[in-house]
């Protein structure tokens, strides 16, 4: 077998990836479409990390790594205040609920 | 006469008539501008206008005074020469006064020869031309079209001077009697019974004194103005004028529907007339340049007027050719034809100037009520009695004789024949209605629509002397009775109605016998060979006798000769059953003869004037001042007569065949008169003839005759209910086919509107609604992509991010 290379961490990523979106896509808790967007962005990150290690991007993809960490966490939080105002009108946080919007 | 005396002459007479014509015009701008300052119950306006109308008449006569005294030695020539031609041809004495007038017979005129291409004359004539004594000139120059010239022209002869003076003499009397007569309108409130207001009350109005006198002042200046003329356009300006006074005039009671609709009828009639009388003007202007009647003077070398060009000097017409091809050759003043710059000779068609005579005797027929236009002059009875006596009585209706003597040199035989037929039915038909009228008034109407017939008569046979005679003698006698007339109603309160009178002469006297010299002027009275006969015998008689001697020369026209006979006789009748109903017999209305009393002087003593001179004026008869005056203005070729003239071959008698006949003719008249007034006298005075019964008997003859011959209904039915029709059709076009078609118009506007909006709606709107309803479609589509849920938003993001990532690796080139 060949020595740990990228792709094999871009693979990493990008099943981290496709699973973040299906569990965005088919979950029908609030928190479990958050967390699949944690998935996604995670995916996102060891990209990045990879891309660190293994091009001359250097620390340049450490730090914005760095930065999608602090951006998941902020949107997080976020997103939960979304969800806690959701559970204050419908008492619930099944996302199918939320079709308010509709046309 | 010498230019210098010609001169001086015609300058003094133009200012002396040109002031006396003009006085009057100033009276009117006084009197109805600032007639009022003295209140409606001052006298002032009167006393005006007879201060100037008085003064008119000073002047006339002041103008007389100088015309014969400038013209005297040319009459006396004239004279002369006529007694000599008398005697050379063995025409007897007696012949017309020429010698009495003759003072100091000179040597014969010379001998004229004339051989012209009308008529059989005599070789040689006397010297008598009336340009010699006449005084043309211009007044002012109004206005200049090429060749014709339009101006204010004088025409003085004796004979305008005759009609200053009596125009103005009449006109003085008769201002005199109305401030005596209109003396009711001197109030505020003025109560007028014959208007007929809604509801009977009474109508009140101010009174109205000033405004007939200033109307009365405007009407002497165009009926002086009329007489002055010097062109024919002049005298039909004041010919209208006239016309449009008399409507003023008749019209003065206007209120009153009667008075209105009788000043209506006078004026258009008259219009009617008028018309001819344009027709003629345009005829007259077409060939001759001009319309002037006459330029006699010496000093500048003009064209000659009318008089000079339609006749040479010894007054023929000389003419040319025969039957349609037949024209007159115009000549220059003189002997000598008018040719114009290329040497041709100027002519007019004899026809043409047959239609020109006949026009201008149209507006005569209009202006003095002959046949068939007579039917105003008893329906102007409606304006006060001075009207009637100074309007149509005197002036305004005898200025159509005047206009037909003064225009006689272009009257052609034929147009004299139409002229004496036409007078010879007038006579007859006014003197017929008149003998069943009762109106006081009506009866001197329909008297003056016959004595104007017999003027018309007397030029139309050639009595020219005859017929101007008559007017001027009738003026004064007519008149006369009028005034007398209204005497009468002023005494019995406004009672116009003859059975409501009888007696009258006890309570009047004065009246009565100033009304009984009428009467007998009227019927011509009188005593052959005698100086001081009544006007009226002198004048009637020189009729009889002129158409006497046309009878006797034409005898296909015989009934130019009974008629006026017969009708000498009516009028006799006639005139003294108004009298006799009247003044005689005993009162039929007690309450009217209770309130009858004499007039006072201002009325009265115009009366007696008048009285004089119907009596008088005629002193001498034909061998008399007023015979002779009317004789120096006579048309070269009346004296001579005409054998076979013209078209028809009409002879026109000479003064000696009429003298010849003169006798007879008046034993005929005053056989007449005698009989019409004796059965007269058997009827209403002695009673022992019944007029009731006869009345009853021959009662178809009496209704035709009431019915004034029913001419009104005749015009009803030709005339007012054609036009009627006429305008019932224009009513109907109008409405059917106009409207029809307007409205047609309109359908048709607003079925294209309906169109137009179903169009609108279902076409173009249905557009609109189709796009609107598309897009709307679409996005109601496009609407359901928005299903709201967030898992299959998510999906969506991720298979969209996954395709534009393949997309974007397969087509774009790797770097």
């Amino acid at each position: 077998m060949d020595p740990v290379g990228l792709n094999h961490y871009l693979f990493v990523g990008a099943i981290l990836f496709v699973c973040g979106i299906v569990c965005m896509a088919t979950k029908r808790n609030a928190i479990g479409v958050l967390m699949g967007v944690e998935l996604v962005l995670n995916g996102a990150n060891v990209n990045f990390v990879a891309l660190a290690r293994f091009t001359p991007l250097g620390l340049d993809g450490q730090v914005a790594s760095m930065f999608v960490i602090v951006l998941a966490a902020a949107e997080a939080a976020v997103a939960l205040a979304i969800a806690l105002n959701f559970y204050n009108n419908h008492l619930s946080i099944d996302v199918d609920r939320a079709d308010d919007l509709r046309g | 006469m010498t230019p210098e005396t010609y001169t001086a002459t015609a300058t003094t007479l133009k200012w002396l008539l040109g002031t006396a014509w003009l006085l009057p015009l100033l009276g009117f701008v006084i009197e109805i501008f600032g007639g009022h300052w003295g209140g409606r119950k001052s006298k002032t306006a009167a006393w005006i206008a007879v201060a100037f109308i008085a003064t008119s008449f000073v002047l006339s006569v002041s103008a007389m005074a100088v015309w014969r005294n400038a013209t005297s030695e040319i009459r006396q020539q004239q004279a002369a020469s006529i007694a000599a031609h008398d005697e050379a041809h063995g025409h007897g004495a007696g012949s017309h006064g020429a010698a009495a007038l003759a003072h100091d017979p000179h040597a014969a005129g010379e001998a004229t020869h004339t051989h012209t291409h009308t008529g059989h004359v005599h070789t040689d004539r006397p010297d008598f031309d009336p340009l010699r004594t006449t005084f043309t000139g211009e007044f002012y120059q109004l206005a200049r079209f090429g060749s014709l010239v339009v101006s204010m022209d004088y025409y003085i002869d004796g004979l305008t001077i005759l009609m200053f003076l009596m125009v103005t003499l009449i006109a003085t009397c008769i201002h005199v009697f109305a401030t005596g007569y209109m003396s009711d309108e001197l109030t505020e409130s003025y109560e007028d019974h014959q208007v007929h207001l809604s509801g009977g009350r009474h109508f009140h109005r101010p009174g109205r004194f000033y405004r007939f006198f200033a109307f009365l002042s405007l009407f002497c200046f165009a009926m002086l103005g009329l007489v002055l003329a010097g062109n024919l356009f002049q005298v039909f300006v004041f010919w209208e004028l006239v016309g449009v006074c008399s409507f003023f005039l008749i019209g003065f009671y206007v209120e009153r529907k009667s008075a209105s609709n009788a000043a209506n009828k006078a004026f258009i009639m008259n219009r009617v007339g008028d018309f001819g009388f344009l027709i003629g003007l345009m005829v007259v202007v077409t060939y001759f340049g001009t319309f002037r009647f006459a330029n006699t003077s010496q000093e500048e070398v003009g064209t000659p007027g009318l008089f000079q060009m339609v006749r040479d000097t010894h007054g023929h017409m000389v003419t040319e050719g025969e039957g349609r091809e037949k024209v007159v050759l115009i000549q220059s003043g003189g002997n000598t034809p008018w040719r114009d710059q290329d040497g041709k000779q100027k002519v007019i068609p004899y026809w043409l100037l047959i239609v020109a005579g006949l026009g201008v005797f149209a507006g005569c027929v209009g202006k003095s009520a002959q046949f068939p236009l007579q039917t105003w002059l008893p329906d102007a009875m409606e304006g006060p009695t001075p009207v009637s006596a100074l309007v149509h009585s005197a002036t305004m209706v005898a200025a159509g004789v005047y206009l037909v003597g003064r225009f006689y040199p272009m009257f052609t035989p034929e147009v004299l024949l139409t002229i004496a037929y036409i007078g010879c039915i007038t006579a007859f038909v006014g003197a017929t209605i008149a003998i069943v009228v009762t109106d006081i008034k009506r009866v001197l109407a329909y008297s003056t629509i016959s004595q104007l017939g017999y003027m018309m008569l007397a030029l139309g046979v050639g009595g020219w002397m005859a017929g101007l005679f008559h007017l001027v003698t009738h003026a004064f006698f007519k008149s006369l009775m009028f005034l007398c007339s209204g005497s009468v109603i002023h005494g019995c309160h406004h009672e116009q109605d003859m059975t409501k009178m009888g007696g009258l002469r006890k309570k009047m006297p004065i009246t009565a016998y100033t009304m009984l010299i009428g009467v007998f002027a009227i019927s011509g009275y009188g005593i052959p060979g005698l100086p001081i006969n009544f006007s009226g015998f002198y004048s009637k008689d020189a009729i009889i006798a002129s158409a006497l001697t046309y009878v006797s020369l034409n005898p296909q026209h015989f009934l130019l000769f009974y008629v006026p006979v017969v009708t000498a006789g009516i009028t006799a009748f006639y005139m003294f059953r108004m009298w006799f109903m009247t003044f005689a017999g005993t009162p039929r209305d007690h309450h009217v003869d209770e309130h009858a009393h004499e007039s006072p002087l201002a009325m009265v003593a115009p009366l007696c004037i008048l009285a004089f001179c119907a009596w008088f004026c005629a002193f001498r008869g034909e061998d008399g001042g007023l015979a002779h005056q009317i004789l120096s203005s006579e048309p070269t070729h009346v004296r001579e007569g005409i054998e076979h003239s013209g078209n028809l071959g009409l002879s026109l008698p000479s003064h000696h065949q009429i003298h010849e006949k003169h006798a007879t003719a008046g034993w005929v008249a005053l056989f007449a008169a005698g009989l019409g007034s004796l059965i007269s006298y058997l009827f209403y005075c002695r009673r022992i003839l019944d007029a009731g019964v006869i009345g009853r008997q021959f009662w178809m003859i009496r209704d035709f005759l009431i019915e004034k011959w029913r001419f009104d209904e005749l015009y009803d039915v030709m005339f007012t209910r054609p036009v009627h029709v006429v305008g019932r059709w224009c009513q109907g076009f109008d409405q059917r086919v106009l409207d029809g078609l307007i409205h047609l118009f309109g359908r048709l506007t607003l079925q294209t509107a309906h169109i137009d909006r179903a169009f609108d709606e279902r076409v173009v709107d249905r557009l609109v609604n189709v796009c609107g309803e598309v897009t709307f479609a679409a996005g109601r589509s496009l609407k359901g992509i928005q299903t709201g849920r967030l898992r299959q938003y998510v999906m969506f993001i991720a298979l969209g991010v996954v395709s534009l990532f393949v997309l974007v690796f397969t087509f774009l080139p790797r770097s």
